[in-house]
């Protein structure tokens, strides 16, 4: 018997195709221009604070934080801003960039380009995380909530357990395992700093166990390291273990709430590269301006396969031409994991922050087939993480009955993708219950809007 | 660039497909088909082949100039409802009245609902319960055809359990008949479907080892059926049937394995399931003692398909994080 943990509804058991797994990481020349988005993260954009013309340094802040969830971005390398305007992200939609031509590396003052490992944890707590927030360290699990705001939770919660998060339970995806392997002993340090920022808590490093190197790794350098409270906890390889309430499900068995946040159950979650990047950020005064991503997929031959480590900025189109091209017979290109990752419509966009792939997929692999007939087979049931009924909900929505849905939860849906991939007769029910979600939530805003309009005319009416 | 597809997440797909799912089903009933072919010879192959080549012609007819549909031909799942109806059918069953019972299934049970997914009962039972009202001589008429095998203590002209309804527990004790192993193997003097269980059972656990089914509804009747029958022929031995003759004996193994289990007309959930294999199983026994008929699985089965709507409204999944 398999002892492993993992969460208790739902998921489904893809080829994870860990096929660029043996590549090390290396790292990628500077291009002759970068674009930086100001969108790199969840919440506000920033505002640049450069006009165009300034010199800038690498490491050196091209803009600030739009709003109290927003982060700083950083100069990914040294050289002049040749523009500031809107220029399309991967997606195809129009977003304010910072072009900037390179003319070298020159780093700004006070960062420590060492690879020396610096292990003593500061104490002064609010000096940490000023340091995350000014180095832009913003979550690279997925979400890019910015961690400053993610590590302090406020005086009402109380935090047990930090959990590590090094599931990367997508396919195809290597780059959270290479790191764990080539920066495992930075990785802790970061895990330790986040630790005692929480207040010394417990904290586990959860791994799936398709990963046993990364396992093995993580146990010597924990056996070397004077930390203490921090464990690696196997899990079974179930797609999506990844996710958030998924992963607190399976390490401390306690499921957030619907519409709660996991500290309300004591749990903060931050991915492993989110821990590289807290290391680099509090020990090394070292902005978060770079991040690993595998170019790989099921069309491009194993020796064309890459982890790289990439600036922020780059656009897709160079690291595919550095990579040898887009092979021929890629039918879609990917950006992020074959279940939640987004296509890309536009491979001149540029690299962010929470990067993690170019992802080549084949059609055979990738085209979805006519939408048949359900047969209430019950698969997208069975498969949901969130135990919903996809097939209720997509009849629910086609037939716009949007009380009916947030009867049976579509609000709660973590579009990762597990009912449409299981279905047999390929219904889009993601497609679809994701616009039903978009329906429901928009319902619940305005509910709450209207309650607060009434109370704030209640009180006025009291003073007058 | 322009060549590259762009869609919503997410990129993959498993292997599972609609037409694999029923391809699996007829392998699963293709060691019961083989058997009654042995048994049956010749007359059962035909039998076989008229429904299932009437099935799927009717289904096509009926997509192409009813429906205006192209492409979208959803063949697997007429076959299967052609092989199920084969095996509710006689050896000696003429061909127009299979025609007749594949017209049924498909062209009033099952197309007229929507087609594929939207029929509330099993389109085979409820052509086979058509049938049997309609010809009721035809449809009970289990003269032996000369098959490939023969065997000695063949029962011709009526099913054990038609000699149960007929005359009681003394008319079998009459026969020399009590349950034994080789009613697992062959039970002869009934339908396709009724002569193997072994083969309906190596059929039914390949289905579960391929996740095709889920065995609660299965499991869900045989418990019932040998409960009740367990309690009232504990009550009164010389006048109801045992556990072991009303699980073994007529249609229920095949029922609970391929007929209960269909999706479509079955609920979604393992306890709605479980509910629904209750009613099979309770149904099921009072017919067999106390109805006009001999058999009570195809009944019991239409029974609850109505009812299934009901039963998915009631059990839904716990959802994550919701009390």
């Amino acid at each position: 018997m398999n002892k492993n943990v993992t969460f208790s509804i739902g998921g489904i058991h893809p080829n994870d195709n860990k096929i660029a797994r043996g590549c090390a990481i290396e790292a990628l020349p500077l291009p002759q221009t970068l674009y930086v988005s100001v969108a790199q993260h969840l919440g506000a954009p920033a505002k640049p604070v450069v006009a165009v013309g300034d010199k800038v340094k690498t490491g050196q802040v091209i803009a600030e934080p739009g709003g109290f969830i927003s982060a700083f971005v950083h100069s990914p390398a040294s050289g002049t801003v040749r523009s500031i305007a809107p220029r399309k992200d991967l997606a195809g939609n129009w977003m304010t960039h910072i072009e900037i031509s390179v003319e070298g590396d020159e780093w700004v003052e006070g960062v420590d380009l060492s690879d020396t490992l610096v292990t003593g944890i500061p104490e002064d707590i609010p000096a940490t995380l000023e340091k995350i927030k000014a180095c832009g360290v913003v979550g690279l699990g997925g979400a890019t909530f910015p961690t400053h705001v993610k590590l302090n939770p406020g005086p009402q919660a109380h935090p047990e357990c930090l959990i590590l998060n090094g599931a990367e339970c997508e396919p195809f995806l290597t780059s959270d395992y290479r790191i764990m392997l080539e920066k495992t002993k930075e990785i802790i340090v970061g895990a330790a700093i986040m630790q005692k920022v929480l207040g010394g808590v417990k904290t586990v490093i959860a791994i799936e166990e398709n990963k046993p190197e990364a396992i093995e790794a993580m146990r010597k350098a924990l056996s070397e390291l004077p930390y203490g409270n921090i464990s690696v906890l196997v899990m079974k390889k179930r797609y999506p273990q990844g996710g958030e309430k998924q992963l607190i499900d399976a390490v401390m068995r306690r499921q957030v709430k619907s519409g709660a946040l996991p500290v309300s159950v004591g749990a903060v979650v931050q991915n492993v590269a989110t821990s590289l990047a807290v290391y680099e950020a509090v020990q090394k005064n070292k902005p978060l301006i770079t991040n690993t991503l595998t170019v790989t997929g099921d069309c491009l031959p194993v020796e064309r396969q890459h982890n790289y480590l990439f600036r922020i900025g780059m656009p897709l189109s160079f690291i595919a031409e550095y990579a040898g091209g887009v092979p021929a017979e890629a039918a879609k290109i990917v950006s992020g994991g074959p279940m939640m990752g987004k296509a890309i419509a536009n491979l001149d966009a540029a690299t962010v922050k929470g990067s993690s792939s170019i992802l080549y997929l084949s059609g055979k692999l990738t085209k979805r087939r006519e939408e048949g007939s359900c047969i209430r087979c019950g698969r997208c049931s069975d498969a949901c993480p969130m135990g919903l009924e996809p097939f209720l909900l997509n009849r629910l929505y086609k037939a716009g009955d949007v009380e009916g849905l947030e009867a049976n939860a579509a609000q709660d849906c973590i579009e990762c993708g597990c009912c449409l991939y299981s279905c047999p007769s390929f219904i889009p029910l993601l497609d679809n219950i994701r616009m039903a979600k978009g329906q429901v939530m928009g319902v619940i805003r305005a509910r709450a809007a209207a309650a607060k309009a009434a109370a704030d005319a209640a009180k006025n009416e009291n003073k007058k | 660039m322009e060549k590259m597809l762009v869609s919503p997440s997410p990129h993959v797909h498993s292997a599972t497909t609609t037409s694999r799912l029923m391809g699996d089903v007829c392998i699963a009933l293709l060691p019961a088909l083989v058997v009654s072919v042995l048994f049956y010879g010749w007359a059962e192959l035909l039998v076989i082949a008229v429904s299932a080549v009437s099935c799927v012609a009717i289904e096509w007819a009926i997509t192409r100039y009813l429906f205006k549909k192209e492409g979208c031909f959803c063949g697997s799942a007429a076959l299967v409802t052609g092989l199920l109806l084969a095996m509710n059918l006689p050896s000696t069953t003429p061909w127009w009245i299979i025609v007749i019972g594949a017209l049924f299934a498909i062209g009033v049970a099952k197309m007229p609902f929507g087609g594929l997914g939207q029929n509330i009962f099993n389109p085979a039972i409820a052509a086979r319960v058509f049938l049997l009202i309609s010809f009721p001589q035809q449809m009970t008429d289990w003269t032996l055809t000369p098959g490939f095998i023969h065997t000695t203590d063949a029962v011709s002209g009526a099913t054990l359990l038609g000699v149960f309804n007929e005359g009681g527990i003394q008319a079998l004790q009459s026969l020399g008949y009590h349950t034994g192993i080789s009613d697992l193997f062959y039970d002869m003097g009934g339908s396709a479907g009724e002569i193997s269980d072994i083969a309906l059972l190596l059929g039914f656990v390949y289905l579960l080892c391929r996740k095709v089914v889920k065995p609660w509804i299965t499991i869900s009747i045989f418990a019932t059926v040998a409960l009740v029958s367990g309690i009232f022929w504990l009550a009164d031995p010389s006048v109801y049937t045992g556990p072991g003759f009303n699980l073994l004996t007529g249609g229920l193994i095949l029922g609970a394995c391929f007929m209960a289990t269909d999706y479509v007309t079955s609920p979604m959930s393992n306890w709605g399931g479980v509910i629904y294999g209750i009613g099979i199983g309770f149904i099921v026994m009072m017919i067999r003692y106390f109805g006009a008929y001999p058999e009570g699985v195809s009944f019991a089965i239409l029974i609850m398909n109505m009812v299934t709507p009901l039963i998915n409204r009631g059990f839904h999944r716990k959802k994550f994080g919701r009390a």
